[in-house]
């Protein structure tokens, strides 16, 4: 097929556009919203945005850490173990001599860095595969956690932390307050600073690199340790402002209710295209898995159908995703195009 | 001499391991520890955490991974509940035998079903193991769920709780049936051409297809064998609880691949052996229940395990490291 699309530059933009992972999951999103929009009064309404926003902001400001992650060629579990560490540990601290928001989210990112700092000094000096490492690393954290706190929860929150932040606030007819909240403002500033890492740093180069084939970039002489340290010091930074973030939204720390929840994420991260294999994913993919998933649950539950079976929805998709994902990229590479 | 020993695998290092763990609980808790009933405990809990793991071994020896086992294993444990508790009570005589046979059939069934789904999308559309079974582990915990409502289903036919309960000669019956899987799946693995197959698709799936092996056929069998054990696990785990769930043994999952892991199953694949993971398992367990005994926290536990896998694959770092450096 002659390569017209030379000639202008933008329609050639466009066309790798049309072909790429993210078009497909835009189409598929549109749709839904169409039809959600169609058969529901209540999904298209600031109301159902706003809530949709600000209950996904915890899975959506992991998934900006976890998906730096994939692209370096690792993957990581025990990122909802750092989450929970770092907010317990946090929130006593925070308590205790009565600090704010700004040293709570200092206290809780470095335990997060430091969580991340023995994943990453584990992955590079062990030589076995990442997910072992974090599968270890997870109950490791997390064990030693519900054994020092006894599971116990914290539920008497200073005044400031259980009101949050509202900026840009007004109210609809009803009297509801609608604004930036923590948990939105967060989930932007997350997305937007995984984009500006990925896409213009040059270390955010040399991630895409040693993922995409790890021989090459050592001998290119990039220190990958460095960037090891980097990208789990990055995803656990991430866990324990995502941490605070939850703590926020659900009113209390629950130490048991955060371990559970990582294979969400990572299917989240994957459905947005981003490669196990590494040197694969983009941040806007990233944006779109996590609003698919979201969406789709909210839409199940706004047109009726019942909860129990929100999970089989979820499997469903991701499977039928990383299927045709897969059977496509095998019929183009089949084809010899690239 | 004892570098080599060492070397020569998980086996050795392993007993070394659980021969210094033994001494240390033993001069702890003495008999309480070593003596009879102790032993029976753990040969109760020992078997379903072991059979989940020979389903999460046969995969990663091929360098994949089952996430779905868990889940696999409890849909089929809820087909089965469903038929005895709807059918056995109300049948007599030969049917009442009859009506368990075929609940473990439908239990069959299932299993099937999930270990076809998982090797075709794996096989033959080429989706990474990780992401297929993780779509799957969704779907059959999904439906699960959806399907009982979360409820439990119990109340089971004593041949059926029997089988979770039970002693032979004072041995657990549970015990018997996982030493049972282990001896024909080692025998597989060792001795067969699909056992071989399973090592060297592990080692390297290309040029195991390029010489010839159709790659795909047997990455299929892998998951529907991964899937057969999952179910006899779910029997043995009903059969125990004499009750059926949507998310019964979900801790279990990470801790299958540690054990596989620390019994020397290479997670990239193709190599490791049924003995090592016996011994893993044997170690995890004096561990959970010396500690169990010394009244610390089950979390504890899991902690230590986390540390005992690392700290075991350190240890074959660096005596790899002093293993180069005399040659």
């Amino acid at each position: 097929m002659p390569d017209r699309s030379n000639a202008n530059p933008k329609s050639a933009a466009l066309a790798r556009f049309r072909r790429s992972h993210e078009f497909w999951l835009l189409a598929v999103i549109g749709v839904l919203v169409s039809a959600l929009s169609l058969a529901t009064d209540s999904f298209l309404t600031l109301q159902n945005l706003f809530d949709l926003l600000t209950s996904n902001a915890f899975t959506g400001i992991l998934a900006s850490g976890l998906l730096v992650v994939l692209i370096a060629g690792h993957i990581d579990i025990s990122f909802t173990a750092t989450a929970s560490v770092a907010q317990y540990l946090a929130l006593t601290v925070g308590i205790r001599y009565g600090l704010g928001w700004v040293a709570l989210f200092a206290i809780a990112g470095a335990i997060g860095v430091l969580c991340g700092l023995i994943n990453a000094v584990f992955v590079t000096k062990l030589r076995i595969s990442s997910i072992i490492v974090s599968i270890a690393t997870l109950n490791i954290f997390y064990g030693l956690l519900i054994f020092t706190t006894g599971g116990n929860y914290i539920t008497s929150l200073p005044k400031f932390f259980r009101d949050g932040i509202l900026w840009f606030e007004h109210e609809d007819a009803s009297g509801v307050p609608y604004g930036l909240n923590l948990q939105i403002l967060l989930l932007i500033g997350s997305f937007a600073v995984a984009w500006l890492l990925l896409n213009r740093t040059n270390i955010g180069r040399q991630i895409y690199a040693l993922g995409g084939n790890k021989d090459a970039a050592q001998r290119l002489g990039f220190h990958v340790f460095r960037i090891n340290v980097l990208v789990y010091g990055y995803l656990g930074f991430v866990a324990g402002v995502a941490s605070i973030v939850q703590a926020q939204l659900a009113q209390s720390v629950t130490p048991t209710v955060l371990v559970g929840k990582e294979l969400d994420v990572l299917a989240a991260v994957v459905l947005g295209g981003a490669s196990l294999n590494g040197g694969v994913g983009t941040v806007f993919g990233a944006i779109l898995g996590v609003a698919l998933l979201a969406i789709l649950q909210n839409g199940l539950v706004l047109v009726g159908v019942s909860s129990y079976w929100n999970q089989w929805f979820v499997g469903l998709t991701i499977l039928v995703a990383v299927s045709t994902t897969a059977w496509s990229e095998r019929r183009r590479r089949a084809r010899g195009s690239p | 001499m004892m570098l080599r020993f060492l070397r020569g695998g998980a086996v050795p290092m392993l007993s070394l391991v659980l021969l210094a763990v033994v001494a240390v609980f033993w001069l702890l808790l003495g008999d309480r520890i070593a003596g009879a009933s102790a032993m029976q405990s753990m040969a109760f809990q020992l078997p379903e955490l072991g059979i989940l793991s020979l389903a999460m071994m046969v995969t990663l020896l091929s360098g994949g991974l089952n996430l779905s086992i868990i889940a696999t294993a409890n849909l089929c444990a809820l087909a089965m509940a469903y038929v005895l508790t709807t059918h056995v009570p109300a049948a007599h005589g030969f049917m009442w035998g009859g009506w368990q046979v075929i609940a473990i059939l439908a239990g069959v069934g299932v299993a099937l079903v999930v270990g076809l789904i998982n090797g075709f999308v794996i096989a033959y559309l080429g989706v990474s193991p990780i992401l297929a079974t993780l779509g799957t582990m969704t779907m059959c915990k999904g439906l699960s769920i959806g399907l009982t409502r979360g409820n439990v289903i119990s109340g089971f036919p004593e041949p059926i709780v029997f089988l979770g309960n039970g002693t032979l000669a004072g041995v657990p019956v549970a015990l018997l049936i996982f030493l049972g899987l282990c001896v024909p799946i080692a025998v597989l693995l060792n001795k067969s051409p699909f056992g071989h197959k399973i090592y060297m698709i592990g080692s390297s799936e290309k040029a195991t297809r390029y010489s010839g092996v159709d790659t795909k056929r047997v990455l299929l069998g892998i998951y529907v064998l991964s899937s057969l054990l999952a179910v006899v696990a779910a029997l043995v785990m009903m059969a125990r609880f004499n009750s059926a769930n949507a998310a019964y043994g979900e801790s279990y999952l990470l801790v299958t691949i540690l054990a596989a892991v620390l019994g020397g199953v290479d997670p990239f694949g193709g190599f490791g052996k049924v003995g090592g993971l016996v011994m893993a398992l044997i170690l995890l367990q004096v561990i959970s229940s010396a500690f169990n005994l010394l009244n610390f926290s089950p979390f504890l536990t899991v902690a230590i395990w986390g540390v005992l896998i690392i700290g075991v694959t350190a240890i074959g770092v660096v005596l790899e490291g002093r293993g180069i450096s005399r040659r």
